[in-house]
């Protein structure tokens, strides 16, 4: 029968060599020669629509990268979806952007503001997603 | 009770019962918003309420993994608190910055990264307060006659959440790589450390509950937080299938992940295991209830229900859907929030002298919130299962579907009532309960002699 001792050698032998594993795991996928971002292409603008998209919470509402509110669309490859004009539109319009009545609010971003976004989603789009990118929903129709 | 310092944790659970409150209040909001009715839109937006809903359940679980230590740590270390002061400083101080983070919410004041919310000024806030209470419960621990393994996997649990709230903290250009340290904190936190707080005081609860054996009970706790490490650090991998890092991850996290039901398993197995074995008959059956309840829930809710769409293959369709959210909730609610309020069941009688051990209004809510709670996870579900079949298999657009399933949180609000009206309940037993009190000290003699009787 199993004593507490083995037990405490378990938990702690076990944890430290699952965190062991998982640290190198994690060194392993952020290696420059396993990424699947296109990181040199994170410009300023990418970064400043990144602080716009925290500073503004979009994620509270949206998803990107599968990640998100689920309360309004997904916008990995959005800009492919929509087309930058009537994004920009949307985040510079001075009431709310209501589709089928759900509400967005009216952020009245500025042109640089709206391109650093339009930026932003350019990059996202691009990253490989090991396949999710084909299967999130509006993907799901234009493969049609 | 046995010592004074002991009572610090009545106030720690008042505040969570507050929070837990409104908490309730913004899922209204959220939910009322999903069928078209979002009046509030212009004061309180969707990711608002979703925001203050996520961090409420967070901060009052926090308080009440608080609360729960500072009544613990000094029953299983046989002294006082070293701090009575200090710890209502530290009470004081968390109350604020919940207030503050849940008031920059309103103003748009945010860092948008969903469940780390609070701004990195607010950060440092956290990080001193969480400090301070660590040194408090640490000291009071180690100036204490003994070090039991319930405190030991407790206090574990509470150390190493405070340090993973650091990964949280570092700012990326990219987004990829912010999700994947968010995940370190959010994940690592709830299938993991958690699971360790969880464990401390279930151990605890059923140490005082049923009677059995110290040693026995702590010998299975370290192999049931053996097991949760073992699955639930590489199971993170599950969070990184589909954000833009290495696929190796769809391998690691497929099957570590999938292993992950099995620490819950185990808890179940555990405390309805011990629940029999114990030959003491401890009369507050409603401590009983949320304890044992807890354990099963959240075999069902963080187990199963995750297991569910947890393997790549079903992950590439559910991955940001509606049946993330259900799962979430009903995890959330076996795991931590049953397990919070029946630490609060066991601990209001022991404060407050009031030996309400076994009332109508207890099961009453129990039940209530049980059921309630039941529904609006179905009612998540099936919306969940339905806009996965019409986005990503019919490929309709995202409004189009949400239009779809509409009905499903008419359904869900029609629970959470019930759900509500359960909370309420116990909420309303709390009050009745009233202050603690010295002389409270005097009858945790006569508790014992029950349990032995």
């Amino acid at each position: 029968m199993l004593s507490k001792s083995q037990a405490r050698a378990f938990f702690f032998g076990g944890t430290a060599v699952t965190f062991l594993i998982f640290i190198g795991l994690t060194i392993y996928s952020l290696a420059p020669g396993n990424d699947q971002t296109n990181h040199e292409l994170i410009t300023d603008q990418v970064v400043k629509g990144k602080h716009l998209w925290e500073a503004n919470n979009c994620m509270g509402c949206h998803s990107i990268l599968g990640e998100g509110g689920y309360y309004a669309p997904e916008l990995t490859k959005v800009v492919e979806r929509r087309g930058a004009p009537l994004i920009k539109a949307i985040l510079q319009s001075p009431v709310p952007w209501a589709p089928n009545g759900r509400k967005m609010v009216a952020y009245e971003m500025s042109e640089e503001e709206a391109e650093a976004l339009v930026a932003y989603f350019n990059w996202i789009g691009g990253i490989d997603l090991n396949g999710f990118e084909k299967i999130v929903s509006p993907l799901a129709k234009d493969k049609k | 009770m046995k010592y004074k310092s002991q009572k610090v944790a009545y106030w720690f659970f008042a505040l969570c019962m507050l929070l837990f409150s409104l908490q309730i209040v913004y899922g209204f909001i959220m939910g009322f918003a999903r069928i078209g009715m979002d009046g509030l839109h212009e004061w309180i937006p969707f990711n608002t309420a979703r925001a203050v809903h996520t961090n409420l359940l967070v901060i009052w679980l926090l308080t009440g993994f608080m609360g729960a230590a500072y009544y613990i740590i000094p029953e299983e270390a046989q002294r006082e608190l070293v701090s009575v002061k200090w710890a209502y400083i530290q009470l004081i101080s968390l109350a604020i910055v919940g207030v503050l983070a849940i008031t920059g919410y309103h103003f748009n004041i945010w860092e948008g990264r969903k469940f780390l919310e609070i701004p990195r000024e607010l950060d440092y806030l956290v990080v001193a307060n969480v400090l301070l209470f660590l040194g408090i419960i640490l000291t009071t621990l180690f100036k204490g006659k003994r070090q039991t393994t319930t405190a030991l996997v407790l206090t574990m649990g509470l150390v190493f959440a405070a340090l993973l709230y650091l990964p949280g903290m570092i700012w990326f250009d990219s987004q990829v790589t912010d999700s994947f340290f968010r995940w370190w904190v959010v994940h690592l936190w709830v299938e993991g450390v958690w699971e360790l707080i969880m464990g401390g005081i279930l151990a605890f609860l059923l140490i005082k509950l049923t009677g059995v054996d110290r040693e026995v009970i702590e010998k299975w706790l370290y192999v049931i937080v053996g097991l949760t490490f073992l699955s639930g650090v590489l199971g993170t991998g599950h969070h990184y299938y589909y954000i833009g890092v290495n696929k190796i991850w769809l391998v690691v996290g497929g099957i570590f992940s999938a292993l992950e039901p099995l620490a819950f398993l185990a808890m179940a197995l555990f405390a309805v295991y011990m629940y029999r074995k114990g030959e003491k008959n401890h009369p507050n059956k409603i401590a009983l209830f949320w304890t044992i309840g807890a354990a099963i829930v959240s075999f069902i809710g963080a187990g199963l229900l995750g297991f569910a769409h947890t393997l790549p293959q079903t992950n590439l369709y559910t991955h940001g859907t509606l049946v993330t959210a259900m799962h979430a909730h009903y995890a959330f609610w076996g795991a931590y929030a049953m397990i919070v309020l029946a630490i609060i069941s066991y601990v209001m009688p022991n404060i407050t002298g009031r030996k309400r051990y076994d009332h109508i209004n207890g099961h009453l809510a129990f039940w209530l919130s049980n059921i309630g709670m039941l529904g609006m996870v179905v009612a998540m579900g099936v919306a969940g299962v339905v806009q996965v079949y019409l986005e990503r298999r019919l490929g309709m657009d995202f409004m189009v579907a949400q239009e779809e399933v509409k009905i499903h949180f008419v359904v869900m609000l029609i629970n959470a009532s019930l759900f509500t009206t359960g909370i309420g309940l116990y909420i309303y037993e709390f009050i009745k309960y009233g202050r603690p009190t010295d002389e409270a000290l005097e009858e945790e003699l006569d508790e014992e002699q029950v349990l032995v009787n």
